[in-house]
């Protein structure tokens, strides 16, 4: 079953550079919808990327990150064939987590 | 605006539905933060922070400090943003001893647009996408060695972001 | 200041039309010569096959953004979902598949097609409609999410692929080509514009906070997925964007007159390869 997380870890040298984009509305809470109503707040709030039991990177999002969001960074230490796991948490509290390999 | 989940897939709904069931019943087992970093709690993520309309007051709620401003701080932005819906934004610094990256956006409702935590190891660059609800001053924060740093890039917003 | 803006476009807009062959008898390939050569002399900097990427290809500013978003595009998700839709079986067991040469895969830059037997333009979108109701499923609504991810989601089995429109010999054919012709080149609305007013006229400059694409190519990277919208819209839905931006009253999607200028568009881009989907402000 697919997860709302796309990954992409590319392992270069000594540094693994990782990419994700992650389905989710991230509605700011400032937008009405056709019949006028505000469409509540409804957006991702930390998203945690790890390597080898260790977090490599956190993010901490308001609702001004774009829908759909996207997050590029890189870390030491990974690997080709590495798992590098992806997991985030919204202000409704749900949630959602995927493993993806370093290639 | 149509049903916002029309194009969201199936396996989608069903997490959203079952995170609507209540926090309890989804909870903290497979599928959310791991349990070690508990961070799926109030405390992980700074709610004051994000309330705040102002640099000062984003700073002093998300780091306790003030920043100064540093050529060392790399913020790449566009001059004129092509939508302020999705603009790329990326910061990044050769400083030693980063361990968090901030970007505020001046003008929008709520200053702090995003903040990221850098452990030993990872990088001090980060590239994202934010809303700009109109033209305004963006400023990337880094901290390191206990200090905050920061610059300020003007960009022109001529669609607002947040759906107007 | 925009009035003045909107008064300058509109003088230039009724500048002689040079490509619009009024009282001549139809040439396809003369038309295609023709309008290559004034985009490619107009713009010596853009590599042909840049066209096809709209605004991009008119601005270092956007188009800077434009990569850091296509880099890991948002449309993804969409495209995903096209292909799951693609795959799924009508109730009677048959697939899109069964409807489409090389079951359907990597043939998006063959429409729109002059159909003999109905005489009429069929565009991608009426084709996998006429699909879905020769296999017993209700047609799409050709602006909303369903058709928009289908669309996708060929298209982009087809990036890389040259545009691949041919006008047979059947005067109805000729003719559909040139009443598409005809709609691009006539003004309508409030505004009086043709499209040729922004995007033979004005490529690469601002009407308000936008920056124009060029016709050539313009229909290779749809559909498209647009910030404005936060989401993937149709051909149907940007041509009947554009109507309305001109204060024009929208035809219904995929009208007799949307299809004929989507077949002659597409002819004019023949070669260019597909781009779609893309992204737009």
């Amino acid at each position: 079953m697919a997860s709302t997380i796309r990954v992409r870890a590319i392992a270069s040298g000594d540094t693994t550079q990782v990419q994700s984009l992650i389905n989710h509305p991230m509605d700011s809470g400032f937008v009405k919808d056709s019949k006028g109503q505000i469409i509540p707040p409804h957006h991702i709030e930390v998203v945690e990327f790890e390597h080898a039991g260790k977090v490599v990177f956190t993010c901490l999002w308001g609702p001004a990150v774009s829908k759909d969001p996207y997050v590029k960074f890189s870390f030491k230490g990974g690997k080709k064939g590495d798992d590098i796991k992806v997991s985030w948490v919204d202000n409704k509290g749900q949630s959602d987590s995927t493993v993806a390999k370093i290639q | 605006m149509s049903n916002e989940f029309s194009d969201v897939p199936d396996h989608t709904r069903r997490i959203i539905l079952k995170g609507a069931a209540g926090l309890a019943a989804f909870g903290f087992t497979a599928g959310a933060l791991t349990s070690a970093h508990a961070t799926a709690d109030a405390k992980a993520w700074p709610a004051d922070a994000f309330k705040q309309k102002s640099e000062a007051d984003a700073l002093k709620a998300l780091y306790g400090k003030s920043a100064e401003a540093s050529d060392k701080v790399n913020l790449d932005a566009p001059e004129i943003a092509e939508n302020g819906a999705v603009v790329p934004i990326a910061v990044a610094t050769t400083m030693p001893g980063v361990t968090g990256i901030a970007i505020m956006v001046l003008e929008n409702p709520y200053t702090l647009a995003a903040a990221y935590k850098i452990p030993e190891g990872t990088e001090a660059s980060v590239a994202c996408r934010l809303k700009m609800a109109k033209t305004s001053k963006v400023v990337a924060i880094v901290e390191a060695g206990g200090k905050l740093f920061s610059a300020t890039k003007e960009v022109k917003v001529t669609v607002g972001g947040c759906g107007g | 200041m925009l009035r003045k803006t909107l008064i300058a476009v509109a003088i230039l807009a009724g500048a002689a039309q040079p490509l619009l062959a009024a009282d001549k008898a139809s040439d396809p390939k003369a038309d295609f010569k023709a309008f290559r050569e004034y985009f490619t002399k107009r713009f010596p900097k853009v590599a042909l096959d840049d066209f096809v990427n709209g605004p991009y290809s008119m601005d270092a500013g956007l188009r800077k953004q434009w990569e850091a978003i296509d880099a890991f595009p948002p449309y993804d998700f969409v495209v995903d979902k096209g292909k799951q839709m693609f795959a799924a079986p009508f109730k009677n067991g048959k697939t899109y598949g069964d409807c489409f040469p090389n079951k359907g895969v990597g043939i998006r830059q063959d429409y729109p097609q002059f159909d003999a037997k109905s005489g009429q333009v069929i565009t991608l979108d009426v084709a996998l409609n006429n699909c879905r109701e020769a296999n017993g499923e209700k047609p799409f609504d050709y602006n909303k999410d369903d058709m928009a991810a289908l669309t996708a989601y060929m298209a982009f089995t087809s990036r890389g692929k040259p545009m691949n429109i041919t006008i047979p010999k059947d005067p109805r054919a000729l003719a559909a080509y040139k009443k598409g012709e005809e709609y691009f080149y006539t003004r309508r609305g409030q505004l009086n514009f043709s499209c040729a007013s922004c995007h033979v006229q004005n490529p690469g400059n601002h009407i308000r906070t936008e920056v124009l694409a060029p016709a050539l190519g313009i229909m290779n990277a749809m559909p498209i997925y647009r910030s404005t919208w936060g989401g993937m819209g149709t051909v149907s839905r940007r041509l009947r964007t554009c109507n309305s931006q001109v204060g024009a009253e929208p035809l219904p999607a995929e009208s007799d007159e949307y299809r004929n200028v989507e077949y002659y568009l597409s002819y004019m881009a023949n070669g260019l390869p597909i781009s779609g989907p893309g992204t737009r402000p």
